[in-house]
């Protein structure tokens, strides 16, 4: 039995051809199944695409590296689920790309961070976070609110999105960069054609400065919508439907 | 005749090379002229610097005639500066990670407004990425250069490319450190790099591929040597997972930013498939090969068992590659993914601890030399970490266990068990082997040295980790602890005033392990210097159809 090995030990194409055939398999099975199985996402009501100044504030959250002490991935464990609120679901992040569930806890979970907090306690904390959490062992980014944000490729964002089937129309691309602007300018003139883009979106002054449209603005508007979305009193997690 | 048909194939590799690299130059020139963010237009500054630099390498090569194809000869310079730049690249990385423990320790002292660029979130990818890649990645080019010469008895293939291999591999390092601090990331962990710099790394890879294959088909041996299976595993397996986990479509091609392909669950269970197997491939296999190697050779005995190691290799690679949905237990992945992944990472304890029984039952008949060679201990306790993590890996990734464990600071300790204990020591080892071979003295600069590093980085590794369990535990625990009315017993914030104390330790713990890479630099370093004549290892050079030259 042993000197059938020879045959790999003796050849190296040979060799190379089985780790390919043998590191294959697992990966093989476990994920591309995935893609193709009806159950693995379950369409919910209420998921939407990120507006264009969430999703640039979704940029500024992977660029800070936020994702490294923060979690967005709800367990249904009893603790978790008063903690944070209902455990999160997989149509939830399936306009991520890519997803940020996290893989730790140095803070909280953030997976339905969104309304907890009012806009002023985001920007005070994230400014200075020890000035309101005092225990809190989390960088400051007082720097985000002095920083105009860049709409300039915008459009070519959510471009991509829609490349990659997140469901974003004609009109939602073409005024990409409006739209950003439009959300965190409550009294702006686009205001209006914004909501009806974005019907369920807020529109506010995230940051508190009315002057201009800053990456404090951004990051806020993603952080208060995280895990709005689903409506937890209608949606029924024991009907048939979600049971499959 | 041989003479001119060297360096023929030598124009021919360099005119490969300089294509790469002038390709190369367009694309960052137009990049950095064309950038439509500030972020882009650094890292391509950066790049167009880096390659100028590697053209006038490349030059000054072909001219002086150095580094011809001499079949002759081991290629020994590439790995030399491999060494140094293994040794660099650690201690670069073990500081950051001294630097953001201690800012989880003293987040007062330690962060600055004003410099966003020095906060934790981009740091920490800035410390995984240098421990893994720029420190590991090194060691494992250098090592595996050296073993497969030494194995197939047969000079590094082709030329200049183990040396475009080197410098492409420092590039992509330098490109992924700088724009980390700047921003520059993914958002997949252990996958941060942006998109243009992951396509160079595709490039460097496959010419790491195909230089580590050319000198297997050169070889004067019947058989490859189990190290080399481990080291060919690694290769392969690593670029068939970052090529698949990193398919994005960039927002601009003269901008940082993409969005992966993938999205959700999908995307979560693609990226810790590659996410488990960069542990499992790039920090096991690939050190399996340094084992297979340098623990029989330093303690000179033979492998305890060939059979062993035939079963060890093919089922742990078979393995492996099932593990990755453990990281995602009682998330939105389906429950039956989640339960296929824990079975097999339970399996996995069996090849796991088989390869850990062939590596120190290799000392039996030369247990003795534990006590006289510093060096040979240090690659033995890197075995035994590697058996401690790979028991306690499989345990964490049963789901009641995970369900504690996960998202806490117990996963940081097991991750640097294996880390610090495991790929640093077996590093170690192999680089205080390398030092005084490639520099041809008869030993190292000092064994009092090699057992001070040793005492303080294992002293440095049970602080770390031992501070890691009570403080996950305690995470864990708090986080689930309810009160006599059945309310939450904690508020989040309280469980995270609760860690100070751990994270001063495992801060110290760190320094210590650092403190000891910083000995070990110094005594490599007068080992490389030292004015001692120089002495020809016997036997070490490829044995070939030509007579070999007296030296």
């Amino acid at each position: 039995m042993w000197s059938f090995h020879r045959w790999f030990e003796r050849h190296s194409l040979i060799l190379l051809i089985g780790i390919l055939v043998v590191v294959s398999i697992g990966g093989l099975v476990q994920i591309t199944p995935l893609f193709f199985i009806e159950s693995t996402i379950e369409r919910v009501e209420g998921v939407r695409p990120y507006t264009p100044l969430e999703l640039a504030g979704r940029q500024i959250y992977i660029r800070e590296g936020c994702y490294v002490c923060h979690s967005q991935m709800i367990r249904p464990l009893r603790d978790e689920v008063e903690r944070y609120g209902h455990y999160s679901l997989a149509a939830e992040s399936m306009y991520d790309h890519p997803f940020q569930w996290g893989s730790k806890r140095s803070g909280p979970d953030l997976a339905r961070v969104g309304g907890r907090y009012s806009d002023e306690w985001h920007r005070a904390h994230l400014e200075d976070p020890r000035a309101v959490v005092p225990e809190s062992v989390m960088p400051p980014y007082a720097f985000l609110a002095r920083k105009p944000l860049d709409l300039a490729q915008m459009g070519e964002h959510l471009r991509v999105n829609r490349v990659l089937r997140v469901p974003y129309t004609d009109a939602q691309l073409v005024n990409a960069a409006a739209d950003a602007r439009a959300q965190a300018e409550p009294l702006g003139e686009d205001a209006y054609d914004f909501s009806k883009r974005y019907p369920t979106a807020d529109i506010r002054d995230f940051d508190g400065d009315p002057r201009r449209v800053t990456e404090m603005d951004a990051l806020i508007a993603y952080l208060q919508m995280l895990g709005t979305g689903v409506d937890f009193e209608a949606f029924q997690a024991e009907a048939p439907d979600n049971q499959r | 005749m041989g003479a001119a048909a060297r360096s023929s194939q030598n124009r021919f590799d360099a005119f490969f090379i300089a294509l790469i690299v002038f390709c190369a130059l367009c694309y960052t020139i137009w990049g950095a002229a064309r950038a439509t963010d500030a972020a882009f237009e650094i890292q391509m500054w950066t790049a167009i610097i880096a390659l100028l630099g590697g053209a006038f390498m490349l030059v000054g090569s072909v001219a002086s005639g150095s580094n011809e194809d001499v079949r002759t000869k081991y290629q020994n310079d590439v790995i030399k500066a491999g060494v140094v730049a293994s040794m660099f690249w650690g201690i670069a990385g073990f500081l950051v990670g001294v630097i953001i423990a201690f800012q989880l320790a003293f987040p007062n002292l330690f962060y600055f407004e004003q410099w966003g660029w020095t906060n934790f979130g981009r740091l920490r990818p800035l410390h995984t990425n240098a421990v893994i890649f720029a420190f590991g990645g090194n060691v494992l080019i250098t090592t595996s250069f050296y073993v497969v010469q030494r194995t197939c008895r047969a000079r590094l293939a082709g030329g200049l490319w183990p040396w475009f291999v080197f410098w492409g591999f420092q590039l992509v390092i330098v490109l992924a450190g700088t724009g980390y601090l700047l921003g520059v990331t993914q958002g997949k962990e252990y996958a941060e790099l942006p998109w243009y710099t992951d396509i160079w790394l595709t490039i460097v890879w496959v010419a790491y591929l195909l230089v580590f294959l050319g000198t297997i088909w050169r070889r004067q041996e019947k058989h490859i040597y189990v190290a080399n299976w481990f080291y060919l595993a690694f290769i392969v397996t690593v670029a068939m997972l970052h090529i698949i986990n990193n398919l994005a479509i960039p927002v601009s091609f003269t901008g940082w930013f993409s969005y992966s392909l993938f999205s959700g669950v999908q995307d979560a269970l693609t990226q810790w498939w590659y996410g488990h197997n960069a542990v499992g491939f790039f920090l096991t296999a690939g050190f399996l090969g340094i084992m297979y190697y340098f623990i029989p050779k330093q303690a000179d005995r033979p492998v305890y068992s060939y059979r062993l190691s035939i079963i060890h290799f093919w089922a742990l690679i078979f393995l492996y590659i099932w593990a990755g949905p453990h990281h995602l237990h009682y998330t939105a992945l389906p429950q039956w993914a989640q339960t296929l992944g824990a079975t097999f990472s339970i399996m996995l304890w069996m090849p796991s601890w088989g390869g850990m029984i062939n590596g120190l039952m290799t000392l039996s008949g030369a247990w003795d030399k534990l006590r006289t060679d510093p060096v040979l201990r240090m690659l033995v306790v890197s075995v035994a970490f590697y058996g401690m993590s790979t028991f306690e890996g499989p345990v964490m990734s049963i789901r009641a266990v995970n369900s504690l464990s996960h998202y806490t600071d117990w996963t940081i300790g097991h991750v640097h068990s294996g880390a610090l204990g495991w790929v640093g020591f077996v590093s170690f080892g192999a680089l205080y082997c390398l030092t005084p071979w490639l520099w041809r003295r008869k030993g190292l600069f000092s064994a009092a040295l090699v057992e001070w590093h040793f005492w303080l980085s294992t002293i440095g590794i049970v602080l770390y980790i031992t501070s890691m369990w009570v403080a996950g535990v305690m995470q864990g625990l708090m986080w689930r602890a309810y009160n006599q009315f059945g309310f939450l017993e904690y508020a989040f914030v309280e469980t995270v005033e609760a860690m100070h104390p751990y994270y001063i330790i495992r801060a110290l713990g760190g320094t210590l392990f650092l403190l000891g890479a910083l000995i070990m630099a110094y005594n490599l370093w007068r080992t490389a210097t030292s004015d001692e004549p120089a002495q020809q290892r016997v036997g070490d050079a490829p044995v070939s159809g030509v007579a070999v030259a007296a030296e």
